[in-house]
């Protein structure tokens, strides 16, 4: 749904979405990462399950939480590491293991 | 361990890194936290690493202005710890933190919350389907991420944002199918009285949005007193329908929509910590009550920016400046002839940043529907209630408040803690008892306002007591 | 103001009032609650809503198990099932050193003739909560046990209140109790005057004012216990645990939250009505939570906050009529572990006030055991 203005950086990072390798840039959040991508969706809810995805890019929603390195963060407060997993939660999430 | 500051500064935008500049001059030790990873707030947002990019040009003067401000912080001596969330103060006052995984606290002998504003919760039919997002959401991602729509994009709101970023995304090279503007009918009428004072205290502002809204008409199919939006769609937005203050409704397809309907301050933080409030009839939200140097209800702890009303950064910057100045004088470094002096200025300076205000206020007033939407309009996001459940356990006997409403439907208490409904539940529980919105109230807010996790609270030591 | 005459005024709309309320309604009383704000605005609402005969003091225990036998049956009462489950109430060892306490117990209680709690080993305890850390040793259970829903409990019984004919006057904060010159009390507030011979003070943590009010001086003392609620996860466990020698009490809800508690005391301002979440202290929560269930550790508190609520001298509750004065009836003092006891007590109240005895054990609960102790000391 959204598209990078500038070529790509070579700085570049690799992140992990739903387990896919994907480019991504220092500087940019998780939650950036995830417009990119084929589909926009970050996460089922834990109600309905229906699908959201971020809406307002600034902590305040919560819309964006997804699983980040195993954690159900927002997306838009977690700047991108190489080698980071992003996963997209579906409804509740299961902790026992 | 608990460490101690003269001053604490939550939020590392305008405001706060005027403020811990100007305390600084002071000779105040100053520890500013803020969430994001860079200072800048969201208005500056990673401005330092988009200076001298191609996307400067994109964003603008005044976006570009704000590095002359994130240099002198930087350079100030102030503390500085970003990626840190700030999820509890208490009174003394003593404020509770996370970074790195491990809670803290510090004590402070003054606290300034600097930690702005939010879009205004503007709920309609289908607002929480992917596809939905905010005007403010997609000029963050230009700023953090140098991304625009892939699509051609629907813009639907009021006020200077939606203008400004649908000028800055042609701009980019982006495309905008439609421009929706839901501003009232009638509003230029009752605003103009107050355009001379606007265009004689910010002419230039003012020009600019002249341009902007010349530009918008010329290159972009622009859609006047639009009254209703929904987006439709089962998995995601597909198709969008509007309906004009003429009757005239439309049904369009539509990936991508972005809406806007102004700023509320952050109230979330004086909230929890008991302060008292005011209702801002004109800009309908609540802010704290501030004294003169932007003190509130607590003792020694501060507001200022967009958070005292919304004002925009010049005004964040002086309003900053201010309550630095207040809390030096709090301190004893300088004394009550000085401090007045010191602010004369700054008052002077800040009463021009905030002369556009009142025209723009009365111009973007948001339609009805944004506060008492549609039966079918979701009103709490996180725990899926909508307008009809609210309402309907509004109709109980006794006039049940905000708080009663949580208890009963659950709005408000999912992980977004009323953030998105607070002001909608309000509204309507007005609406449905007769009563005007500030006389209900809202939500007590329950700590900790930030996210913290359980590892997270155990980490915070016993022996931190305060 | 005009004045409202009825059989019964119940100072205090938590759920023990709405209770009192709905047994004499249906024994045939006209009765009037009298709420300061809202009916289940303090303890009533800030609980974790425990169905608890585990680990009781023995005087509550016969009572105690009376209520547990209404809950299984809670939806013949009030019309609703409350969101009541009986998965059972876990009391865990973690150490060998903590199994004594629990030994010590299961002798009393089977001395005492009663059976419903039990003994289990670690691999039983796994059986029930197989996400609870591996190293605990043992536990006690009882397995009729369990939780409910606090607010759904709360409508459940309103609404069985009004439909009994209970009259529920919120925002009615009870200024003055005057005895009038023949047998009725005059029940002032601010928004009405009430008259009734009888009135039972169920204010909670302001109970010790009300009494006050009518002439009798009950030394109370307060609580705030704190109480975190997570995320909704996926379903976790089922029983509701706690811990020997730790501040813990470990559930999830029916949405999927966790509801964490154990008694861990904030601050509170009674007068003020203002309770304070402290995070120290609710940090020793937060271990104990994540020691036992090291896999919630990632989960995200999404609100906390401290309930107030009276406390007495021997932590048992107040039940009975006024020693000093007639046709005042105490209620209150449940010290943090009441909610179980609503349905009964209730029961109690009709007893003692249209029959004027009850046959139910409640010596234990006498109001005059805290007035003599006082004037000894």
């Amino acid at each position: 749904m959204f598209k990078k203005i500038h070529d790509p950086s070579p700085n570049s990072v690799t992140v992990h979405v739903d387990g896919m390798p994907v480019c991504a840039e220092p500087g940019e959040n998780a939650a950036t990462v995830l417009l990119r991508q084929a589909e926009l969706w970050v996460r089922t809810t834990p109600v309905s399950e229906k699908r959201r995805a971020p809406y307002c890019m600034m902590g305040v929603c919560f819309d964006c939480l997804a699983l980040v390195d195993g954690a159900l963060v927002q997306t838009c407060l977690a700047p991108v590491r190489d080698g980071m997993t992003i996963e997209r939660q579906l409804g509740r999430r299961s902790v026992a293991s | 361990m608990t460490r101690r500051v003269d001053l604490l500064i939550v939020g590392a935008g305008p405001a706060g890194m005027s403020a811990a500049v100007a305390a600084r001059q002071y000779g105040l030790d100053v520890l500013v936290v803020d969430e994001q990873p860079v200072p800048g707030g969201q208005i500056w947002r990673n401005i330092e690493a988009v200076c001298g990019t191609p996307r400067e040009k994109i964003l603008g003067k005044a976006y570009s202005e704000g590095l002359w401000t994130v240099r002198r912080f930087r350079a100030s001596g102030a503390a500085y710890e970003p990626a840190t969330q700030v999820w509890q103060i208490e009174p003394g006052p003593r404020v509770l933190m996370t970074r790195d995984k491990i809670a803290s606290s510090v004590e402070a002998g003054a606290v300034l919350l600097a930690t702005g504003a939010q879009e205004r919760p503007a709920p309609f039919p289908g607002w929480t389907l992917p596809g939905v997002m905010t005007v403010g959401a997609a000029q963050i991602v230009i700023k953090t991420a140098g991304q625009i729509p892939d699509e051609p994009v629907w813009i639907a709101g009021s006020g200077p944002l939606p203008l400004l970023y649908a000028v800055q995304l042609l701009k980019a090279g982006g495309r905008i199918a439609g421009y929706l503007d839901t501003t009232q009918k009638g509003r230029w009428m009752s605003a103009l009285p107050r355009f001379a004072t606007a265009a004689a205290g910010a002419p230039l502002d003012m020009l600019k949005g002249i341009l902007w809204l010349a530009t918008l008409r010329r290159r972009v199919r622009y859609i006047s007193n639009v009254s209703e939006i929904e987006a439709i769609g089962d998995n995601a937005m597909e198709r969008l329908r509007y309906v004009t203050a003429s009757g005239k409704s439309e049904t369009v397809y539509a990936r991508l929509l972005l809406v806007h309907e102004g700023l509320v301050p952050t109230i979330h933080p004086t909230l929890a910590l008991g302060c008292t409030h005011q209702w801002n009839s004109d800009q309908d939200s609540y802010a704290a009550d501030l004294d003169c140097w932007g003190e509130t209800s607590q003792n020694g702890v501060f507001v200022a920016g967009d958070g005292a009303g919304i004002g925009g950064a010049k005004a964040a910057c002086l309003r900053g400046e201010i309550a630095a100045t207040g809390i030096a004088l709090k301190a004893g470094v300088i004394d009550d002839q000085q401090a007045a002096r010191l602010a004369r200025p700054l008052r002077a300076r800040l009463a021009r940043a905030l002369s556009a205000r009142p025209f723009l206020d009365s111009l973007y007033r948001p339609r009805r529907s944004i506060f008492v939407p549609s039966d079918e309009t979701v009103a709490c996001r996180c725990e899926e209630v909508n307008v009809a459940g609210v309402r309907a356990e509004a109709a109980r006997a006794g006039r049940p408040g905000p708080n009663q409403i949580k208890a009963f439907t659950r709005a408000g208490m999912g992980p977004c803690q009323g953030r998105q409904c607070n002001y909608t539940v309000a509204n309507i529980l007005a609406d449905a008892e007769g009563r005007e919105t500030p006389d209900v109230g809202l939500y007590r807010v329950r700590p900790p306002f930030k996210p913290l996790t359980l590892r997270e609270l155990a980490t915070l030591d016993s022996r931190d007591a305060g | 103001m005009t004045m409202s005459k009825t059989d019964v005024v119940v100072i205090g709309g938590g759920l023990h009032g709405l209770s009192a309320a709905l047994h004499l309604a249906r024994a045939g009383k006209a009765v009037s609650i009298l709420e300061r704000s809202w009916v289940g605005r303090h303890a009533s609402g800030a609980t974790a809503a425990g169905v608890r005969t585990l680990n009781r003091h023995l005087a509550e225990v016969p009572i105690s198990l009376e209520a547990m036998d209404m809950w299984h049956n809670i939806e013949s009462i009030v019309g609703d099932h409350c969101g009541f489950h009986a998965h059972g109430q876990i009391n865990v060892a973690e150490f060998e050193s903590h199994l004594p306490v629990l030994q010590k117990r299961v002798s009393t209680m089977q001395a005492a003739g009663y059976d419903h709690e039990e003994l289990i080993d670690r691999d039983e305890l796994l059986r029930l909560v197989p996400t609870i850390s591996p190293h605990v040793t043992a536990a006690l259970i009882a397995r009729g046990d369990g939780a409910a829903d606090p607010h759904r409990t709360i409508a459940a019984f309103r609404r069985a209140a009004e439909a009994a004919g209970v009259a529920i006057i919120e925002g009615a904060r009870v200024t003055a109790i005057e005895r009038d010159r023949g047998d009725d009390w005059t029940i002032r507030t601010e928004v009405g005057t009430y008259a009734a011979p009888v009135v039972i003070n169920v204010a909670g943590a302001w109970a010790a004012d009300i009494a006050a009010m009518a002439g009798d001086d009950i030394p109370l003392g307060h609580k705030a216990s704190m109480m975190i609620v997570t995320e909704r996860i996926a379903p976790l466990l089922k029983p509701v645990v706690s811990v020997v020698g730790r501040p813990l009490s470990f559930k999830q809800s029916d949405q999927g939250t966790l509801v964490i508690g154990g008694g861990l005391q904030g601050k509170a301002d009674i007068p003020a009505q203002k309770s304070f979440v402290d995070f120290n202290e609710l940090a020793k929560g937060a271990r104990a939570a994540t020691d036992l269930f090291p896999c919630v550790g990632p989960l995200r508190i999404v609100r906390s906050w401290a309930g107030m609520e009276a406390k007495t001298e021997d932590y048992l509750p107040v039940i009975g009529v006024s020693p000093n004065v007639d046709g005042i009836y105490h209620v209150f003092g449940f010290s943090g572990h009441g909610f179980q006891l609503v349905p009964v007590v209730g029961a109690i109240m009709a007893d003692l006030i249209v029959r004027g005895s009850t046959g139910r054990k409640i010596e234990a609960f006498a109001p005059s055991r805290l007035m003599e102790q006082r004037h000894v000391a």
